[in-house]
């Protein structure tokens, strides 16, 4: 067994809110400044040409790219071989979003309560935390801090099998259609596909983690992706709904095994701050 | 695209007259930022026969929820959250003399219907692009509910803050006329 400590957790966490919030991943700003090369619409190069300064500022003056900092969802890889000293690793890497969210002057945005009681946690905890157990002796953990305005335009189908490759695709267009200006474009497009409705969800969540602009590995769903991405960058909406060419820099599909009758859909958005940060211990 | 048109607070009805969809403007003076649970707070109150916190009259709404300032700093990044949140709100205080609003993402058919009404502007910045907009903010003082953390309303004087003017008050709405303009049809196979 390797032991790592709570403490270790915290501190990682911490360190990776900051950083998730202040400086966007290279392969998500290399996507916006190819964006703005293709863009053709006024308003869109516009907005684009902001967004771009704003991440250079960010990054520079160690300020949040966007106000909305998220609620913070964290995919953890837990190796069986990692034995967790010194108490819970679920509070110490709650402990870390409290100190990251307050050291790094990130903004609270959790309520304690969904629905009776919508008083703000006032340290963004709890983070919403996905563990899965690996091979291995490594602890993985992936953040992402997810702003309300993408986060609120994502949608799920429970899809017929016959509906097939068509119905998908239909779906996954109209949903960014309806979504609109909403979400912030040009957005990462994350769907789940196959699995049962939970799992399709926590899929899109996962294919939004991925290196912004990777293709699947299997030629079919990179094929899909592709497809998916130009029908949706024929919508118009653009950067900012504003009207354009570029309302997606990158659609990912993940998928999983599924029932013989069902045939699940998620599509979750992520705006143009697409932020995610990860280590491993 | 379009000159500047610089505007300064209060706002008036002849001014919002003169500004179509599509317009780039610059706001210069004191405007107050408000989201969901302030909204929610001042239509309760206008429906219990209670005065609104501030005087909303030939002002602008800001819809932000700001990061903390660090020190040295006015205020933390601040940009746009999305104001289709407030479209069960806006009507009301539009009828209270609300003269603009500030925000991103397209309104309902409702709002712009009680902006044609009543003579009112709806601006959108550009939304994520916060640290680079918090550069026009100089000052910030929390006038109401401040229990809300970064829901309070916060009263603020900005200096050349750009904006797009995404609904003009007759109607015009660039999310769109700009979205027909690129949307292109399916190729044929």
């Amino acid at each position: 067994m390797r032991e790592i400590s709570t403490r270790t957790i915290t501190d990682k966490v911490r360190e990776l809110c900051i950083k998730a919030a202040y400086d966007l991943p290279e392969d998500v700003e290399v996507l916006l400044k190819q964006g703005l090369e293709k863009e053709e619409s006024d308003f869109g190069k516009y907005s684009l040409d902001k967004i771009i300064k704003n991440v250079s500022l960010a990054r520079h003056d160690h300020v949040p790219m966007c106000q909305d900092t998220g609620i913070t969802v964290i995919l953890v890889r837990l190796g069986q071989q990692v034995k967790i000293v010194g108490g819970s690793m679920t509070e110490a890497i709650n402990e870390g979003v409290r100190q990251g969210y307050t050291d790094g002057y990130l903004r609270k945005s959790v309520v304690a309560d969904p629905l009776l009681n919508r008083v703000n946690t006032g340290d963004n905890t709890p983070a919403v935390i996905h563990t899965e157990v690996v091979e291995g002796d490594a602890l993985h953990i992936q953040i992402l801090p997810k702003g309300a305005g993408s986060e609120n335009m994502g949608a799920v189908k429970m899809c017929k099998p016959s509906e097939g490759m068509d119905g998908v695709m239909d779906f996954i267009v109209d949903s960014v259609t309806n979504a609109g200006g909403n979400p912030c474009p040009p957005i990462i497009v994350g769907v789940g596909i196959g699995g049962t409705m939970d799992q399709c969800t926590l899929l899109a969540k996962k294919a939004l983690a991925r290196h912004a602009g990777s293709a699947h590995p299997e030629p079919g769903y990179a094929e899909m992706e592709q497809q998916l991405l130009e029908r949706i960058n024929r919508l118009g909406i653009g950067p900012q709904g504003f009207g354009g060419r570029v309302t997606a820099l990158a659609v990912h599909i993940e998928t999983f095994p599924t029932h013989i009758a069902m045939l699940p859909v998620c599509v979750t958005l992520n705006c143009h701050a697409a932020r995610h940060t990860e280590a491993t211990l | 695209m379009a000159e500047q048109k610089a505007l300064t607070i209060p706002l008036t009805y002849d001014q919002v007259k003169g500004l179509r969809a599509g317009d780039l403007v610059t706001i210069t003076g004191t405007i107050y930022t408000a989201r969901d649970a302030a909204h929610k707070n001042m239509t309760e109150a206008l429906s219990a026969g209670e005065a609104l916190p501030m005087n909303i009259t030939d002002q602008v709404i800001y819809y932000a929820g700001p990061t903390p300032a660090k020190p040295g700093r006015v205020i933390g990044s601040c940009g746009p959250t999305t104001s289709g949140r407030m479209d069960a709100y806006s009507p009301t205080l539009l009828a209270e003399g609300l003269r603009g609003m500030i925000g991103k993402g397209p309104r309902s058919p409702e709002v712009i219907e009680a902006m044609k009404q009543h003579g009112a502007v709806y601006f959108a910045a550009v939304g994520g692009a916060a640290a680079v907009i918090s550069d026009s903010i100089t000052k910030v003082d929390v006038v109401a509910y401040e229990e809300l953390g970064p829901e309070a309303i916060r009263k603020m004087e900005v200096v050349d803050y750009p904006c797009v003017v995404a609904i003009d008050s007759f109607g015009n709405d660039l999310y769109k006329l700009g979205v027909e303009k690129y949307k292109q049809t399916e190729p044929t196979t």
